[in-house]
């Protein structure tokens, strides 16, 4: 047997399995509940300038990017272990998904 | 005291049936019972012909792993009690060919376990004069519950991969191949990868976790599969990036 190459697909699932499970929910508390609610003043122009920044624009983009894989990779493994196998269209509908989140989060970040 | 629990056994004679069929016992319902109690009555009392694996009765032999209720557990460390005032069904475990009644088929998991080379490998081994092989308590303490395993086999039937893909090496061999890797006395790392760092090996694993539930013995497979990942990518990147590493 030979060893595998799925450390490349697997490690940038395992981050954004750390990413999705103690950065987002932070960061949807922030910016989704406590910015609009007003309990955290935090600015729209500090924002954009973190998004300006070449910095927080990696920031940003892992934190889209690696999650978007690890729920693309995650779903296809669901449809598997319910028996609906790991088939092309299966496989087109997840990472595809993914890569299209990771193209506009891309964009929108280069954009800005 | 005349209280009975109904049992129903998976019967299965490969020269006479043509497929499984469940065949019902009344028996004596005792508190201190497990369900191995039950079958050893109905082979002594009520049906010798019943088949079914055991040995010690107190969870250390792993003999007697059966699906109750759909459930894998050892015949010996599931009471009575806790199925009385219904019917307690009784079959081989999943994912694994009958041999006969509750008896499996377990090459495939032997062809497995050895492959996986479950024994201090070293490359140059010490001389007798030069002492012992001195381990400390925290080195002692990175494998132990790894090497709790029993071969039961309950984790390959509660494994939903191992039950798609029986091409999977699963939970015991890597939880075993894991507890070697882990000795600080054994240089057998890159020789296992060639199994446990295949497709076949830990990437098939999706990480359920049903195998760790299920472990009769409290050996987490699901998390030495895990760290096996991690090491198994940190070691291919490494063989990627540095000059001589791909072999």
């Amino acid at each position: 047997m030979a060893k595998s190459n799925k450390p490349l697909l697997w490690l940038p699932f395992a981050s954004g399995g750390l990413v999705a499970a103690f950065i987002l929910p932070v960061l949807i508390l922030i910016t989704g509940l406590l910015v609009p609610l007003g309990v955290v003043h935090l600015p729209y122009e500090r924002m954009f300038a973190f998004a300006h920044n070449p910095l927080g624009k990696l920031v940003l983009f892992g934190v889209v990017a690696l999650p978007a894989w690890h729920a693309a990779h995650r779903l296809r493994m669901t449809a598997h272990d319910l028996g609906l196998g790991g088939g092309l269209a299966v496989r087109l509908i997840c990472y595809g998904a993914a890569w299209l989140m990771i193209a506009i989060s891309a964009a929108a970040l280069l954009v800005i | 005291m005349n209280e009975t629990i109904a049992l129903e056994v998976l019967r299965y004679n490969p020269d006479t049936d043509r497929e499984p069929h469940f065949q019902r016992y009344a028996v004596p319902y005792r508190d201190e019972w497990v369900v191995l109690d039950a079958l050893t009555h109905i082979k002594d009392q009520l049906d010798a012909t019943l088949c079914f694996r055991w040995s010690c009765h107190m969870a250390v032999c792993g003999s007697c792993g059966v699906m109750i209720n759909g459930e894998p557990k050892l015949g010996c460390h599931a009471f009575l009690r806790d199925y009385r005032n219904g019917v307690v069904r009784v079959e081989p475990l999943d994912h694994f060919p009958i041999e006969r009644d509750l008896v499996i088929v377990m090459d495939d998991f032997m062809a497995k376990l050895s492959s996986v080379e479950p024994y201090l490998l070293v490359d140059a081994a010490k001389p007798l004069g030069e002492g012992e092989h001195l381990q400390t308590p925290a080195e002692l303490n990175l494998f132990k519950q790894y090497a709790q395993c029993i071969n039961c086999l309950l984790c390959y039937a509660a494994c939903p991969q191992y039950g798609l893909n029986e091409g999977f090496v699963g939970p015991a061999a890597l939880a075993l191949a894991h507890r070697y890797n882990l000795d600080s006395r054994d240089t057998g790392k890159d020789r296992r990868a060639e199994v446990v760092a295949s497709n076949e090996g830990v990437w098939e694993c999706s990480f359920v976790g049903a195998c760790s539930a299920v472990c009769p013995k409290g050996v987490d497979p699901a998390a030495a599969i895990q760290q096996t990942k991690v090491s198994a990518s940190l070691d291919w990147f490494k063989a990627f990036l540095l000059p001589g590493g791909r072999k």
